[in-house]
C-alpha cells in the first residue's frame, strides 16, 4: 500500500476541481499539507460549507475508498471499532453442542474458535486501519462535536498509532496510515488533545466568484446568468444577521428549485415561491420577506452584470 | 511584551525562523502548544518557504485551533513576515480590583472551617452562620467575598441528568439483552446460555449554562455570583458559562482554572464590558446564534443572573426568550432584585422574559444559591 503525496499546493487545488470542488486556497495548503506530513486534518466551519465534501472529493480524486464514520451521541466501541457477532458466536456454540463436537473438544478450543477473526464486525475505524486496498482509504470522522467527550478518547490512541489492540485476537497495525479528515460544526469544542495532532482549518463560505463556480459545477443546467444573480442574492443574505445564514448546499438547492420551476431570470416572486429551499427558520423568512427585495435584486442585477 | 520584530529576523536558519515566529504569535497572546512548532517546521519544508502565503497558510494551519485566533495571527504574520513594523502591542489591561485576596486567607479559612465544625444545622449543608446564609450579597466586603467561596463550593449538587444514548450493563431485567455478556458465561454452560444479562441505557449529566449579566447595575452582585459560577465550573463537567452586557463573551475557559484568583483575573481581562450598559436581548441573540441553536443550549438547563434591566428593544427580548426556551430543558432566572420588598417584575426586559421563565428565583445571597442548586438537581 503507498500513501499519495502530492506535488505542491496547485496540483491539490487543480485534482480537487476535476472532481467537482473548488477548494480555497488556504483549504487546498491544509489538505496538502495533511497528505504531506500524514496528519489528520480538523475541519471547522458553520453547517454547510462543505466540510464532508472534502473527504468525499479527496477519496475520488486518489482514487480510494472512503470510509464513513457518522458520529452521534452514545458512540461506543463496539459501532466505531468492532464488534463480535454474538447470534453467529451463540449459532456456533449450539451447532458444536448438537453435534456432540464440544464434549469432545476442550474449552479453550472452542473458545478460540468463537473469537476468530470470522466473527468479527469490523467498524470504520477498524476497516480504515485494516483497509487491503491498493492505497490508503480516505477516512472521515463526521461531525465529531455530536460525539460524546469518551469517544474522543479512543480517537487519540488511534489517531496517533494507527493501531487497534483486540485482546481476543492481537493487534491491527495500518501499513500506511489512513488519511483521516475530522469534521466539526463547533457545536462544543473538541479536546485539545485531538486538535494537537491535527492540522487545523477553519471553513469559511465561499465567496461570490467560487460560489458561482460550485453552483456551475454541482447544478450544471441552471441558467449562467441565473446563477451569478443566486450567488449575489445569497451572498447579500449572508450580511443580514438570519439565524442561519445560508451555506453552500442550500445555495445549489435554491439554483436546482428554481431551474425546476423554470426561472431564467430571478425576480421577487421566483424567490418568494423558493424560499424555503435557502432559509430554513421561518424568522429568517419573515426577516428576508420584510426587506426591500427589490433593493436586493437590483444589486444583485448590478453585481451579476 | 514582545520585542520590535526586527530583533527576531537576525537569526536566517528555518528552524530558528519557526521557533522565533511561534515565540512572537505567543507574545502576542495565542496559546501555541510546543509540539505545534515542530509541525509547523515540517509543513515549512513540505510547502517551501518562497511564496508569501505558502508559509502564512502552513503557519494558520499548523499553529492555530480556534478561529478567534485568526485576527492575531494575520497581524502577527504581517509584523513579522512582512516586517510592516507597525506595532500595536495591547498593553496588559489592568486586573480589576476585586480579585485581591487578603493575606489573611489563611486565618480565614481557619476561622471558617471552625465555625462550620460548631454548625450543626442540618438544613443547610455549607452553612456556617445564620448572618452569613441571608446576607446580601451587595453588602459583602472583599474578605467576606473570599471566605464564603469556600461555602459556594460546597454547593456541589448543581446538575440534574437525562438518559444518555450509552448503554450500560444492569442486574435489572431490561428490553436490551446484554449478548456479550451471555455468550462469555455460556461457555461454563457448554454454550447453553441459560443466565441472561441486560443492558440499559444510562444517564448524563444535563448541560447547565450560566448567563451572567454584568451591566452597571448588576455590578454589587457580579463579582459574588462570578465566584459561584467559577466554583460550578471547576466543580462538574458540561457547565458553560458567559456574561452579558453590551455584548456576549465566553468565560468558561478563563474560569475553568482551579486557582480562583486566576481565574477571576482571565475573565475580567477577557470581558471587554465589564459594568457597562445592558442590551440582554441582543447578547442573548448572540448566544442563541452562535451557540444556543448549534448544540450547547439544546436540552439544557439555562441560568440567566439578571436584575432584567434592559435597554434595548424588549420585542427582541420577547423572541430570543422564546427561541431560548423552545431549544432549552428549563430556564432559571436569578434576580437578585427579587428579594426587595415590594419587588415587581416591572423592568421591561424582565416583564418581557417573565412568560418564558420556569423558574424565578432570588439570587442575593448564599441561601438563595442553594436554592438554585436544588432546581438543579431536580
Amino acid at each position: 500500500m503507498e500513501l499519495f503525496v502530492p506535488k505542491d499546493v496547485g496540483q491539490v487545488q487543480a485534482g480537487l476541481k476535476d472532481h467537482g470542488y473548488f477548494a480555497s486556497e488556504g483549504l487546498a495548503s491544509a489538505i496538502f499539507l495533511s497528505l504531506t506530513l500524514k496528519r489528520p486534518l480538523f475541519l471547522e466551519g458553520e453547517p454547510g460549507v462543505g466540510k464532508t465534501e472534502v473527504a468525499k472529493v479527496l477519496s475520488s480524486w486518489l482514487q480510494t475508498e472512503l470510509i464513513r464514520l457518522q458520529c452521534y451521541e452514545g458512540l461506543d466501541a463496539s459501532q466505531a471499532m468492532y464488534e463480535w457477532d454474538y447470534s453467529r458466536q451463540l449459532l456456533h456454540l449450539r451447532a458444536s453442542e448438537a453435534s456432540g463436537r464440544a464434549t469432545e473438544i476442550d474449552e479453550k478450543t472452542l473458545e478460540d474458535e468463537l473469537y476468530d477473526e470470522r466473527f468479527l464486525v469490523k467498524r470504520p475505524l477498524l476497516q480504515a486501519i485494516d483497509s487491503q486496498g491498493r492505497t490508503s482509504p480516505v477516512l472521515l470522522i463526521d461531525e465529531i462535536d455530536r460525539a460524546d467527550d469518551e469517544f474522543e478518547a479512543f480517537l487519540l490512541e488511534i489517531l496517533s498509532d494507527y493501531s487497534i489492540t483486540i485482546p481476543e485476537i492481537g493487534s491491527f497495525t495500518a501499513s500506511v496510515p489512513p488519511i483521516v479528515v475530522i469534521t466539526s460544526n463547533r457545536t462544543r469544542d473538541v479536546h485539545d488533545a485531538l486538535k494537537r495532532r491535527c492540522l487545523y482549518h477553519w471553513v469559511e463560505h465561499p465567496g461570490y466568484e467560487r460560489e458561482i463556480e460550485i453552483i456551475k459545477t454541482k447544478a450544471p443546467d441552471v441558467a449562467p446568468k441565473l446563477v451569478k444573480q443566486i450567488a449575489a442574492v445569497v451572498e447579500q443574505m449572508r450580511e443580514m444577521s438570519l439565524y442561519k445564514p445560508p451555506g453552500v448546499s442550500e445555495s445549489i438547492d435554491w439554483a436546482l428549485a428554481l431551474d425546476r420551476l423554470g426561472s431564467r431570470n430571478l425576480n421577487e416572486e421566483a424567490i418568494l415561491s423558493t424560499i424555503g429551499a435557502l432559509l430554513k427558520y421561518h424568522e429568517d423568512q419573515q426577516k428576508v420577506k420584510g426587506k426591500d427585495l427589490n433593493q436586493v435584486l437590483q444589486n444583485a442585477y448590478a453585481r451579476a452584470g | 511584551m514582545p520585542a520590535p520584530a526586527d530583533l527576531y529576523k537576525i537569526s536566517t536558519t528555518p528552524e530558528l525562523l519557526a521557533q522565533s515566529f511561534v515565540t512572537y504569535l505567543r507574545a502576542m497572546g495565542i496559546n501555541v502548544p510546543i509540539a505545534a512548532t515542530v509541525v509547523f517546521h515540517e509543513a515549512l519544508g513540505a510547502i517551501g518557504v518562497q511564496e508569501r502565503n505558502n508559509v502564512y497558510w502552513a503557519g494558520r494551519t499548523t499553529l492555530l485551533s480556534q478561529p478567534s485566533d485568526i485576527p492575531t495571527y494575520d497581524e502577527a504574520f504581517r509584523t513579522f513576515w512582512e516586517g510592516s513594523m507597525k506595532l500595536e502591542i495591547k498593553e496588559d489591561t489592568p486586573t480589576k480590583e476585586f480579585i485581591q485576596v487578603g493575606n489573611e486567607e489563611v486565618e480565614l479559612e481557619e476561622n471558617s472551617e471552625d465555625r462550620m465544625a460548631q454548625d450543626n444545622v442540618i438544613s443547610l449543608k455549607y452553612s456556617p452562620s445564620e448572618i452569613l446564609k441571608n446576607k446580601d450579597f451587595a453588602l459583602y466586603s472583599e474578605e467576606e467575598l473570599n471566605e464564603v467561596y469556600d461555602l459556594m463550593k460546597s454547593i456541589e449538587s448543581i446538575g440534574g441528568t437525562r438518559q444518555s444514548r450509552r448503554k450500560i450493563t444492569t442486574s435489572k431485567q431490561s428490553v436490551h439483552p446484554n449478548l456479550k455478556k451471555m455468550v462469555r458465561s455460556s461457555f461454563k454452560t457448554g454454550g447453553e446460555p441459560i443466565k441472561r444479562h441486560f443492558i440499559q441505557h444510562g444517564e448524563k449529566t444535563r448541560n447547565v449554562v450560566f448567563l451572567l449579566d454584568i451591566s452597571g447595575s448588576m455590578d454589587s452582585y457580579a463579582r459574588a455570583l462570578l465566584r459561584f459560577i467559577q466554583a460550578a465550573v471547576i466543580g462538574r463537567r458540561r457547565v458553560e458559562a458567559f456574561t452579558l452586557g453590551t455584548r456576549l463573551t465566553r468565560v468558561t475557559k478563563e474560569l475553568s482554572n482551579r486557582d480562583l484568583d486566576v481565574a477571576l483575573s482571565r475573565a475580567s481581562q477577557s470581558i471587554p464590558d465589564w459594568s457597562g450598559g445592558t442590551r440582554i436581548g441582543d447578547s442573548l441573540a448572540n448566544f442563541v446564534n452562535n451557540w444556543g441553536q448549534r448544540g450547547m443550549g439544546r436540552g439544557s438547563t439555562i441560568v440567566i443572573l439578571s436584575d432584567g434591566w434592559d435597554r434595548g428593544d424588549s420585542e427582541i427580548m420577547t423572541e430570543q426568550m422564546g427561541r431560548l426556551s423552545r431549544l432549552s430543558h428549563q430556564i432559571i432566572w436569578m434576580n437578585p432584585l427579587k428579594a426587595s420588598p415590594g419587588y415587581e417584575p416591572l423592568a421591561q426586559g424582565m416583564a418581557a422574559a417573565i412568560p418564558f421563565i420556569d423558574h424565578f428565583i432570588e439570587g442575593h445571597s448564599l441561601e438563595s444559591l442553594s436554592d438554585l442548586a436544588e432546581l438543579l438537581t431536580e
